[in-house]
């Protein structure tokens, strides 16, 4: 008896290797799939939904400071370490993975005022408000070894900031003057000023090392280069800057976090208008570090808070806070750009996802194709007004939230003002001034 | 040691010629004229201090003397110390030579100069300096321009942007490197040395060698040439029983076997004819196969493979079939080579059989055996009451062997196909370069199991032919009971079930008969079999005989009896194509009927009418009424304001645009908007679109993998940014991106020299001050 069997060809649905695709036959006739923009649609929503309710991003709260954390500082090869300077002149250095503190150092009296790493990660330099500068090993002392720095100078005036040259063997203290030190002598190689006020905070440019960047409290920010020994130029705002930051990626391009609740993005070589000004916060912002994708940066603010804000947006994407939280000092973007950390007075350093709603460890494929699909999709819909609703709503702490309010109320009162001095003047008399031009005093060749 | 010496020498070299110099200096001999000198400083020396003794004049003019072509270092004249040098006097007599006529222009424009400014102030100077290096430094900045730009626009950007690159080292130097470490491969090693086996070119042997050596060239070549082949046979041979092994089929395998089987059985006969006493022998060697057998415990289901698979057999319809085999062989291999037994004899043998099996396979062989496993499945629960049908239930499968064989057996050419087949499919899968590599596999050993396979492959044969004999007798009887059942008509169950439990005999019986017919055993069978076949057709009209004749012959009695009973469809279809639209017509009309009847009560289009009506009144505007009843006029129940009034009050609201739907019947187009879908929508065109139509467009197209294959979902949807958890992304480098970073490191810069200006610098701000 011969059986006749219904039979198909392997070669169409076996795969060739474990690894490869199952083959499915699909036909992808448009007329059978019909109503792809509006199921594409619900899908968008749906994962605007999900993002929202898998925003989870608060991962740990580091404590063991017995005072406000003043000043971060990131490792440069190792991602799980960190180090915090309090305001009682405390130094510790954190662990991430484990969440805990594996060092203290008693290394100042007074504030810790600025903390920085070497650029191979073998020791750190810590200034305080005890006039000195102190290097430290990274490791710490072995057994029966006393806790001392490598090397301690004595300053003249405090300093209230230091960080360290990216490639050799410098690095910058800022206070009355900017002073470049080799690490090995203990006077400086050079000091540049430009006039009388302290100074900040300065900052090495990552990528074209020997330029500097500080901010003094004579409301200006001041460029300096290094190699050449002389300041650059310097831009006045309308209030003080609290500190700078370089973008990683681009060159030129800085961010300076100010008293007057902006933010602002300078190209260094045209200072007279920012590149974007980024407004949200609803108090000074106090720390700024870009990603190290130079895409985003985030910044700390007085009121509580901390916003992300991608480099070409005026406004955040993300706001974190917690009940406890309060003003953030400090802000730090870890260098494999998935968390931030961030120290403020309550004396805790709290990390957080730096992508909300993203699921940490490893993914499947799949999961990884409906990620970037779900992804695509709120990119496709952001217009559509409610996914963009359900996107930006953010709940916020009763004082944050009435003081935005209160904002938007004086925003909109002296926009009105100008309005109606621009109607009921001559024309040509009253000139509109762009919100880019407004925050700029001056520029100081 | 060169550097020193030759500094050595050139040391001394530059003091001998500061020492000739020495002597050029002056032409007079040294000694002679110092003393002279010397003698006369010392004098007066001498007068001076003798006259400084009085204490008087101590002051003295210098003496005077006469101009002499001695010129002393040492005194100098005043002469015409009164007299105001002035320039010109100077150029006076350097007017007359022409050699100075440059220093006379220098000198003049000198004169012409007016006095120097005053220098810029610090706070200037400081200004100018930053400006410049403001300007260098933007300057050199503008460098990343291009590569910012780029990174903006990128479509996708890899964190850490720095690859580290994967090392191929050659081939060459991973070997010479390379040395035997594990014990393994030392001994593997030792081996290869000891044999002096070429390693690395394997094709003689140092032994080969010798001899080849040994030879005259023609006959080495001879020698290696044959050598050559042979190997190269082997090499083919093993590579084509490597290929056969690998054939999955069993069919192949099979049809293999059965000629194997053929050939050993031709052979043995024309031996029996030509030698007797060989063919002796070779039942002598089948007798000792069989002994060897039963010594044995290799078909017996006592091994590892058998116990498995009578776990299995129950639920697994081949692996009861593979143990059935097995014991079939078993059975084969132990039986005695003898005449044809009684028909007892095998019944016994059958269920000795079934004892041999586990219960558990029996119970369902015997389904299996059977056609249809469903039907039989109740009378198979009380296996031991019907134990009356076993006899003719069991000697099925080899009956069944027998015709497969005696099938197998006619058409020779068949087989021949079907090896030619599989041939041309492992040529289309062999590949071009066959791995030649000389595997030492021993072919005694296959050789000898498929000499004895052949043997035990032989006396299966043989005994099969005894019993066919027998099977296709005994069929024959039964047959002819069946007709005789079916003539009686007496349709019971107990009745239907041997008739379908004949089916499979009487399919195989077509062909054995065919076969046997020309041999021209049976012809008895032809009369009853055609009624049968039409009884069996009836039965099972779902059942498709394999081989096409067969297939022909039951058509045609399958006609006949169709014809009388059934109308086929296909002879509908086939006749009058007009006949057939008018059928479809009539379909369309009966359904068009069925329609109406059904939905009789409700006029749909009726309804729709009204409804568009009622719509486009709904959507006209209203005209306003504002007459007050009762101001200016009598007022109460029952009175209505006059016509006059109402027309003077009544405010009438222009006509709108004619609705869209005006001139289409079927449709109702609401123009109003819809509230709950504008909450979906768009309000204004989004930023970086430029004009709503390319907003459109993307919207419109789906990314998502219901719409797009594979490969263009995973294009679609690459994200911006793809950062690697766990990796540090340092900042970007003017190496990473192709510049060549300043060499000089930013310190050295520094030491050198913090606050002084390069002479090119300088040059600059003078320039620029002057601007």
């Amino acid at each position: 008896m011969k059986v006749k069997m219904l039979s198909r060809n392997p070669d169409n649905y076996v795969r060739e290797t474990k690894l490869d695709l199952q083959r499915v036959p699909r036909n992808y006739d448009p007329t059978l799939h019909p109503f792809e923009v509006p199921r594409e649609y619900v899908r968008a929503l749906n994962a605007t939904k999900l993002e929202r309710v898998f925003a989870k991003p608060f991962l740990a709260s580091l404590d063991g400071h017995r005072d406000g954390v003043n000043c971060l500082a990131k490792h440069p090869k190792s991602l799980a370490t960190v180090l915090s300077g309090a305001c009682d002149g405390e130094v510790r250095i954190w662990n991430l993975t484990k969440r805990k503190c594996i060092r203290t150092i008693q290394a100042h009296e007074g504030f810790v005022r600025g903390i920085c790493t070497r650029f191979c990660g073998t020791s750190f330099f810590t200034v305080g408000d005890d006039k000195t500068v102190k290097q430290w090993k990274m490791d710490g002392p072995g057994c029966g070894e006393v806790e001392e720095p490598l090397h301690t100078i004595l300053g003249k005036t405090v300093y209230t900031g230091i960080d360290h040259h990216w490639k050799e063997a410098v690095f910058a203290t800022c206070g009355q003057q900017v002073d470049i030190w080799d690490e090995q002598r203990t006077s400086p190689v050079c000091s540049m000023t430009w006039g009388f006020d302290s100074i900040s905070s300065v900052k090495f440019n990552p990528i074209e090392t020997f330029l500097l960047g500080s901010c003094a409290s004579d409301r200006n920010i001041v460029l300096y280069d290094m190699r050449q020994a002389t300041p650059l130029k310097k831009v006045i705002l309308d209030m003080r800057t609290n500190t700078i930051c370089w973008n990683p990626m681009e060159a030129f391009i800085f961010t300076a976090a100010n008293e007057d609740y902006n933010l602002y993005t300078f190209d260094m070589r045209a200072l007279d208008t920012p590149v974007m000004v980024h407004m949200d916060h609803v108090s000074a912002v106090l720390d700024v570090d870009y990603s190290p994708t130079g895409k985003e940066f985030v910044s700390a603010s007085f009121d509580k808070s901390v916003r992300i804000f991608p480099v070409d947006k005026s406004r955040s994407r993300e706001v974190y806070h917690t009940k406890r939280m309060q003003h953030v000092i400090c802000v730090k973007w870890t260098s494999d750009s998935k968390y931030i950390m961030c120290g403020s007075d309550e004396m805790n350093i709290r990390l957080w996802k730096a992508n909300a709603s993203e699921k940490l460890g490893v993914l499947t494929s799949r999961e990884k194709a409906a990620k970037d699909y779900n992804q695509k999709l709120k990119e496709k819909f952001q217009h559509h007004p409610h996914i963009k609703r359900i996107a930006r709503h953010r709940h916020l702490p009763k004082s944050i939230y009435s003081q935005i309010q209160e904002q938007r109320i004086m925003k909109e009162a002296r926009r009105r003002k100008e309005v109606n001095r621009l109607k009921h003047s001559k024309p040509g008399s009253v000139s509109v001034v762009s919100e880019k031009k407004k925050h700029i005093v001056a520029v100081v060749k | 040691m060169n550097v020193v010496q030759a500094a050595e020498s050139l040391l001394a070299l530059s003091q001998q010629e500061e020492l000739e110099d020495l002597s050029k200096d002056d032409p007079l001999s040294p000694s002679e004229d110092e003393g002279d000198i010397d003698g006369e400083r010392k004098h007066k020396k001498l007068l001076e201090a003798i006259s400084s003794l009085d204490g008087k004049n101590r002051r003295k003019l210098a003496e005077r003397s006469e101009a002499s072509l001695k010129v002393s270092e040492f005194n100098v004249t005043s002469e015409g110390s009164g007299e105001k040098l002035v320039l010109s006097d100077l150029l006076g007599p350097v007017k007359t030579s022409s050699s100075l006529a440059a220093v006379k222009k220098q000198l003049n424009r000198v004169k012409s100069k007016k006095t120097v400014e005053l220098p810029l102030n610090k706070e200037e100077v400081e200004r100018i300096h930053r400006e410049v290096a403001f300007n260098k430094t933007s300057q050199a900045l503008s460098k990343w321009d291009p590569i910012v730009l780029k990174n903006r626009q990128a479509e996708q950007l890899v964190f850490p942007l720095k690859k580290e690159q994967s090392a191929f080292a050659p081939i060459e130097h991973v070997l010479s490197g390379w040395k035997a470490r594990t014990p393994l491969e030392q001994e593997v090693f030792n081996l290869l040395h000891k044999n002096k086996q070429p390693v690395t070119d394997p094709l003689l042997t140092p032994v080969e060698k010798a001899s080849l050596k040994a030879m005259s060239l023609e006959e080495a070549k001879m020698h290696r040439a044959e050598l050559q082949r042979a190997r190269a046979l082997q090499s083919y041979y093993e590579a084509r029983a490597r290929r056969e092994k690998k054939i999955k089929s069993k069919k192949y395998h099979k049809v293999l076997k059965k000629g194997r089987v053929r050939k050993a059985l031709k052979e043995f006969e024309k031996l029996q004819k030509v030698n007797p006493t060989a063919a002796l022998e070779e039942l002598e060697k089948i007798e000792k196969a069989r002994m060897m057998e039963r010594m044995s415990l290799k078909h017996q289901n006592s091994g590892k493979w058998a116990k498995s698979k009578a776990i299995m057999a129950k639920y697994d319809l081949e692996a009861r079939q593979a143990m059935q085999e097995q014991l079939a062989r078993n059975k084969e291999l132990t039986q005695k080579l003898q005449a044809a037994s009684d028909s007892e004899e095998e019944e016994e043998g059958a269920e000795e059989e079934g004892e041999l099996v586990p219960d558990a396979v029996n119970e369902i062989q015997m389904d299996a055996n059977g056609p249809n496993p469903w039907m039989l499945r109740n009378h198979s629960r009380g296996t031991k009451e019907i134990k009356v049908q076993d006899p003719e239930q069991l000697p099925e499968p080899v009956a069944h062997e027998a015709s497969e064989n005696e099938e197998e057996d006619r058409p020779g050419a068949e087989e021949e196909i079907l090896l030619n087949e599989f041939e041309e499919r492992r040529s289309l899968r062999k590949k071009s370069g066959l791995s030649q590599e000389a595997e030492l596999v021993s072919r005694q050993e296959p050789k000898d199991s498929s000499s004895q396979e052949v043997l035990s492959e032989l006396r299966a044969l043989s005994q099969k032919l005894s019993q066919e004999n027998q099977q296709s007798g005994k069929q024959n009887v039964s047959s002819a009971r069946t007709v005789l059942a079916v003539q009686r008509e007496e349709p019971t169950e107990a009745e239907e079930e041997p008739l379908l439990l004949q089916r499979p005999e009487r399919a195989h019986t077509v062909e054995e008969l065919e076969e046997l017919g020309k041999e021209g055993c049976f012809q008895n069978k032809e009369v009853p079999r055609p009624v049968g076949e039409g009884q069996q057709s009836e039965r099972n009209p779902d059942n498709q005989p394999g081989a096409p004749k067969e297939k022909k012959r039951k058509e045609q009695m399958i006609d006949l009896q169709n014809l009388l009973t059934t109308k086929s469809p296909s002879v509908k279809s086939l006749a009058v194509p007009m006949t057939v639209e008018e059928l479809e017509d009539e379909e369309e009309r009966d359904q068009k009927q069925m329609i109406k009847e059904a939905f009789a009560g409700d006029d749909v289009i009726r309804d729709f009418l009204k409804e568009k009506r009622e719509a486009v009144e709904a959507s006209k505007p209203k005209d306003v009424d504002l007459t007050l009843p009762g101001w200016g006029e009598w007022g109460g129940m029952g009175l209505k304001p006059s016509a006059k009034k109402r027309r003077r009050f009544l405010i009438k609201t222009p006509e709108g645009p004619p609705r869209k739907d005006k001139n289409l019947p079927h449709v109702i187009i609401n123009e109003k908007r819809n509230v709950h879908a504008a909450a979906h929508q768009v309000r204004v065109l989004p930023y970086p679109f430029t004009h709503h139509r390319q907003f459109e467009r993307t919207i419109q197209t789906p990314i998502g993998s219901t719409w797009n294959t594979q490969r263009a979902f995973q294009k679609l949807t690459t994200p911006k940014v793809v950062t690697k958890p766990g990796h540090i992304i340092k900042p970007i480098k003017a190496e990473d991106v192709g510049y060549r970073s300043s060499s000089r490191s930013d310190l050295s810069v520094v030491q050198r020299n913090p606050k002084q200006l390069s002479i090119r610098h300088k040059k600059h701000l003078k320039k620029n001050s002057v601007d």
